[in-house]
Order: structure tokens, then C-alpha cells, then sequence
């Protein structure tokens, strides 16, 4: 007989022992003793936990990885960064380049002229407090275990009335060794008043070992500003990802965030807009493309508090083999956030009988005069569709794939910038098995 | 060129089509029609090769082969085309691009070298012309959005560019008003040779006016039971269906 329990405590003393010996960083120093109380006290999610109770996230991390500690730097990235320099065709954006986590400088390309970029052990007193501030430690166990376990990190400030119009691209490289399998990037970005900015994120993942990469970002967006963040996770099938991404929305400003999970062994993404004023917008597209026994679940949340917000959701899901995908997108609409517009969709197509979804919309009203809808199909490939492609010559799988195509490419359309979005198709394209 | 003998099919066990023979040489312009119900589009789309439909006894041959063995995309190269009665809206799917994707696929299939982004635009803006289609259409989604008219002229449009040897026209009038069934008409009209037939499937006899038929089948209850020139359109038109079924049974009982 299995004992289920509701909490994993014996994977959060694990991960708590891992401080030992870990050096002190007193400028966290308060972050860091309540991450370790909320874990010591609340211990890691099982699937008993209403959050987690379709991704045994914690199971799997302690199935597969054996070292819980943090890697250390990676030899010789140089060699690999110039490996990859043309990728993404961003000759002219910029580049953050961090090392297992850390941030390094030195092969990063950045302009302190256009922005500022400053390691996490390096901040000021009155930088660093806001830290935790935005992502707090009790919102989810991976954000307390992130805080307590995270060696540095990086912030970013977009300085006030600041137009970025190139994108910048955060890339972070992960390679576990015999000291550990287990990164916790931490980065924090706040977007000045006015100012513009499209933030492209990645993880390039060197070898195939098991790893466990979980991240912590933090936004703040100020008044005005408008924000693009793209969240590219396309790693290996012995990946685990947590990824907690929260953004602070002020007035007048924008978030789109666009995440497109395309390999992985599990992962779990939460993103969470906090719309904190009125007239300001938040935006969220997701694109998963399964197959194998790779798991992916986004739970999203939209938190509308004062007038006139606007929220759009679009995540779409192709699931080959036994795949799973889960999607849970929660919409709060507060009393005082009157004539709130907020939509949510969920499609998914499954390509085999295998493949498992579990979508649920999760709307809390408490205001009387607003426009809110959702929305979730689950089914397979249009057969009505699929024969007229045919009926023009068009063979079986070339239709399959013009189908698929044009059910993903409703995300991919909304990347902007245009090298980025090209590269996006190409690797979207080549997974959809399309020579068109 | 088709040859259709003794054809039976069915859909999910219940019998549709219960023995239809039909010839047709190169140059002719068959007429099908019938009461609804009949078996008439059912014909259409077991030869354009839909696989909801079970053909359960009997033949069709196409210039010599099986028509039946081969998959729709097939059919479809060797030079079958079916104009939907339902064009499908495939949203997402961009028109240029699927119908570049059809004429290469098919070009391919007959060993011809694939037409270049300059080659095929010029093959569009020759078609365009014959089927009066506005380019901005083309510029959008798959029959997405389009209207009842713009989606029939956009199939004449697509038999225009894929050039089949044997064009099958499914209610191709159904919908349509009196000036969108000129330009429909007008564009098959323009498309025929002396090599190719054409099967026009309709409930009304009032496209046989624009589509001028060799001839005149009456479909009902699945199998073809009177067979006539044009002027025996003209007399369903004068009398109805009512007296084929009469005819029908009285000769049954």
C-alpha cells in the first residue's frame, strides 16, 4: 500500500541541508531565514496539494536527481556562447549570459550607457530589499526554495522614458556536475516609467543529465512602460523546470508575456500579473508542443484590483504519445476593478489516444460591471479540414502538418520581433514535420 | 475516362448508393440531379475519395485505373477535382501558400519540376482573371471569413489553377445568386476542353442554363433512373420530382 502525503518534508530537509556550508549572503539574509521556515514548516508539494495535484514535480526531482546542491561555474562558456553567437540573428540586440545561474559579465553584451545591469551580491542595501518583494516567498514552495538556495542572481533596471527597441536576451546556461544538478536563476527587472522593453528568455542546457532548473523572476513595471517577455523552453527530456515568473503591472503599462514549451522532461510554469492599477493591460500566450512522456503544466494567474484593466489569454497545446499538459488559469477581479475586459482560452489538439489534458479556468468576480469570458476545446485534427487539403493534392502528412501549423502559428504570430519569431517558426516548423 | 460500374456505398452501415453505372468520355458535361436525400453528393464524394464513405460493391476507373485503391491526394494528381459544396474555413492556413503547396505536390507527382514564387504568381494572376476573384482574398486565411459566393468562387479558382482532367462540381450553385452563378458558370465554361469532363451535381436546373450538360441523370433513392438530354432539366424544372418517384414506384410495384 502507497501512503500518500500531503507534503514532501523529507525532499524540503534535503534541500534545507544543502545550506550547510553554503556561503552567507547577509544582504538576503532576511529573504532567506523565511524561505527556510516556510519550507521547514511546509515542506515541498505531493500531489495531495491542490497546486501541484497534476505534476508530481517534487517526486520527480527526487527520483532523478541525486545531487541537490548548485553546480559549479561552467569551464570554457566562452567556447560555447561563440558556438551559438548567430542563433537567434540578434547581432544587433543584446546579451545576458549566465553561467549555471550566475551572471557573467564578461560574455555578455550589454551597454551600461542603455541600461544597468548589477549581480545580485553587489546591490545596494536599498536595491536588494526588493528582492522577495514582487515574487513573495509564501506564493509558491519553489519561490521560498529559490530564495533559499540561490548563490546570485541579477537585476536589471531600464532607467525611466528609456525605448529598447532591439531585443535583449537573456540566456542561461546549465550544465550540472559532482557538486550538484540544481540551479535557482534569480533575476529581477524593474522597467522605469515610460520606457520599453522586449526580454527574450532561455535556457541552453549543455549535455543531457538530469537537472533541476529553478527560476525566479521578478518584474516591476512602471507607469507607462511596456513590456515583451519570451520564455523559449526548449531543453531535453531530463530537464525538471519550475519557473515562477510574477510582474508588478502600474498604470497605463503593459506585460505580454509569450511562453513556448517545446522539449522538456517536466515542467511547471507559473506566471502571475498582478494589475495594480487602472488602465493598464496584461497579456499572456503560451504554445506547448508535446510528445513523448514530457509533462507541462502552466498555471496562470491575473489579478485585476483596479478600473478599466485589460487582460487577453491564449495557451495552445499539440500532445503527441503520452504526453500530459495541464493548464489552470485563474482571473481575480477585484470590487473596485470595474469595467475589467479579461478573456482566456485554452485549445488543444491530441494526437494520440495517450496523450493527457487537464485544463480548468478558475474565474473569481467581485465587481458587477465587467467583461469576462473563457473558453477550453480539447480534440483531435479537423477531419473536414484535413480531407480538403487532400482532395487538392495535398499528401496526408504535409496536410497534417499545415493544420498544425496554422493551430500553433495563432501564438507564434504574436512574437514581434521578427529574427526572434523567425527562429521560432523554424524550430516550431521542423517539430511539426511540415516541408511547405 | 470514368467509368462507374454497378457503385454501392454506404455510411456507417446504412446504404446510400445501390448500383449506379455511368459513362463519361472527354469533352462531356454530365448533369446529376435529383430530389435532396437522393445520393448526390454522396456520389461526389465517394469518387473524390472521403473516407467516412464504404463502397461496398462495384468499380470506378479513371483513365484505366483504380480509382478507388488510390488515396484522395491521388485522385486529386491524377486530375480529379472536387468542388466542395461546403468549402472549409481554415483559419490560420494562408491561401497563396496552400494553393502554391497543391500545385507542387501534384506537379511532383506527374514529374514535373516545381514552379518557382514567380511562376506561380503569374499562374495565379491568369486564373484570377477567368473567375473575376479579388486578390485581397487570396491575401487571407483559407476560405476564412469569405462569404457563400466568395467560397464557390474560390473552388472555381483553384480547379482553374490545378487544371483537372475530370472536374466534379458538388451544388456548386447552392447559395448563390444570379450574378455569382454567371461568374461560377462562366469560369467552368472557360475550362473546358475537348480532354476534360465534368460532372455538375445540382438540385436546380437553373445552372444547366449557364453550364450547358450532354447529359441529364436523375439520381433517386441511390441509383440513376432516368436518363435523358438537356430538355429533361427543363421538364423537371416544368414538373418537379414528383412524378420521377411516381415513375419510380410504378415501376417497382
Amino acid at each position: 500500500m502507497t501512503v500518500s502525503i500531503k507534503k514532501d518534508h523529507k525532499l524540503a530537509d534535503a534541500f534545507l541541508s544543502v545550506t550547510e556550508g553554503m556561503q552567507d549572503l547577509t544582504l538576503y539574509s532576511n529573504l532567506k531565514k523565511s524561505a527556510k521556515d516556510i519550507l521547514a514548516d511546509s515542506g515541498m508539494p505531493t500531489l495531495k496539494n491542490e497546486e501541484y495535484k497534476y505534476t508530481a514535480i517534487s517526486k520527480r526531482i527526487s527520483d532523478q536527481i541525486t545531487h541537490l546542491g548548485t553546480p559549479s561555474s561552467i569551464s570554457d562558456l566562452q567556447h560555447e556562447v561563440h558556438a551559438r553567437e548567430n542563433l537567434f540573428q540578434l547581432e544587433e540586440g543584446y546579451t545576458l549570459v549566465c553561467n549555471n545561474g550566475i551572471f557573467d559579465e564578461r560574455l555578455s553584451k550589454i551597454d551600461p550607457q542603455v541600461f544597468q545591469v548589477e549581480s545580485l551580491k553587489e546591490l545596494k542595501e536599498e536595491k536588494a530589499a526588493q528582492i522577495g518583494a514582487v515574487e513573495k516567498n509564501e506564493s509558491d514552495p519553489f519561490t521560498a526554495l529559490n530564495s533559499l538556495l540561490f548563490l546570485d542572481g541579477l537585476r536589471i533596471d531600464i532607467p525611466e522614458g528609456k525605448i529598447i527597441e532591439k531585443p535583449l536576451m537573456l540566456v542561461n546556461f546549465v550544465k550540472p556536475d559532482q557538486k550538484g544538478s540544481c540551479i535557482h536563476p534569480r533575476v529581477f527587472i524593474h522597467v522605469g516609467k515610460n520606457a520599453q522593453l522586449t526580454l527574450i528568455e532561455q535556457t541552453i542546457y549543455l549535455g543531457e543529465d538530469p537537472v533541476f532548473v529553478n527560476s525566479v523572476t521578478e518584474w516591476m513595471v512602471g507607469q507607462n512602460a511596456h513590456v515583451r517577455n519570451y520564455k523559449l523552453q526548449n531543453g531535453h527530456k531530463n530537464d525538471l523546470v519550475v519557473s515562477n515568473t510574477r510582474s508588478e503591472i502600474h498604470q497605463d503599462a503593459s506585460f505580454t508575456s509569450i511562453v513556448l514549451s517545446l522539449e522538456g522532461g517536466m515542467i511547471r510554469n507559473n506566471l502571475s500579473l498582478d494589475l495594480k492599477a487602472s488602465k493598464c493591460e496584461g497579456n499572456m500566450y503560451g504554445l506547448y508542443l508535446l510528445n513523448g512522456k514530457t509533462h507541462v503544466d502552466n498555471h496562470t494567474n491575473v489579478d485585476h484590483t483596479k478600473p478599466h484593466s485589460e487582460s487577453n489569454e491564449l495557451y495552445k497545446g499539440i500532445l503527441a504519445d503520452q504526453s500530459r499538459g495541464v493548464f489552470n488559469g485563474k482571473i481575480f477581479v477585484r470590487q473596485d476593478a470595474q469595467k475589467t475586459n479579461a478573456f482566456q482560452q485554452n485549445n488543444n489538439i491530441l494526437l494520440s489516444e495517450d496523450a493527457t489534458i487537464n485544463t480548468k479556468p478558475q474565474l473569481e468576480i467581485w465587481a458587477d460591471d465587467v467583461k469576462c469570458s473563457h473558453g477550453c476545446t480539447t480534440g483531435q485534427l479537423d477531419e473536414e479540414a484535413l480531407f480538403y487539403l487532400r482532395a487538392r493534392g495535398i499528401g496526408k502528412d504535409a496536410a497534417k502538418a499545415f493544420l498544425l501549423h496554422a493551430f500553433a502559428g495563432e501564438v507564434l504570430d504574436q512574437l514581434k520581433d521578427e529574427g526572434f519569431k523567425e527562429y521560432c517558426e523554424k524550430v516550431v516548423h521542423a517539430r511539426l514535420g511540415g516541408n511547405y | 475516362m470514368l467509368s462507374i460500374k454497378n457503385l454501392h456505398a454506404s455510411i456507417e452501415g446504412t446504404p446510400i448508393l445501390k448500383g449506379i453505372s455511368l459513362e463519361i468520355k472527354p469533352g462531356e458535361v454530365h448533369a446529376i440531379m435529383g430530389p435532396n436525400g437522393s445520393g448526390k453528393s454522396t456520389l461526389a464524394s465517394v469518387l473524390a475519395g472521403r473516407e467516412e464513405y464504404e463502397v461496398t460493391e462495384g468499380e470506378v476507373y479513371f483513365k484505366g485505373k483504380n480509382l478507388l485503391e488510390l488515396s484522395p491526394e491521388d485522385r486529386a494528381r491524377e486530375g480529379v477535382f472536387l468542388a466542395f459544396q461546403y468549402p472549409v474555413e481554415i483559419p490560420g492556413v494562408s491561401s497563396t501558400n496552400f494553393l502554391r503547396t497543391a500545385v507542387n505536390q501534384v506537379r511532383e507527382y506527374r514529374g514535373q519540376e516545381p514552379l518557382d514564387a514567380v511562376k506561380f504568381l503569374s499562374l495565379m494572376k491568369e486564373k484570377m482573371k477567368l473567375v473575376e476573384i479579388d486578390q485581397k482574398l487570396l491575401s487571407r486565411a483559407l476560405n476564412e471569413g469569405f462569404s457563400g459566393g466568395e467560397k464557390k468562387k474560390n473552388e472555381i479558382f483553384q480547379m482553374a489553377v490545378l487544371e483537372p482532367t475530370l472536374a466534379i462540381l458538388d451544388e456548386t450553385d447552392s447559395g448563390l445568386d444570379i450574378d455569382a452563378l454567371k461568374v461560377v458558370a462562366n469560369g467552368v465554361n472557360q475550362l473546358k476542353t475537348k480532354e476534360n469532363g465534368t460532372i455538375v451535381v445540382t438540385h436546380y436546373q437553373r445552372l444547366l442554363d449557364y453550364i450547358v450538360p450532354d447529359y441529364v441523370h436523375v439520381l433517386f433513392d441511390g441509383r440513376i433512373v432516368k436518363s435523358g438530354s438537356k430538355d429533361l432539366a427543363l421538364e423537371l424544372e416544368d414538373k418537379g420530382y414528383d412524378w420521377i418517384k411516381e415513375e419510380v414506384s410504378g415501376t417497382t410495384v
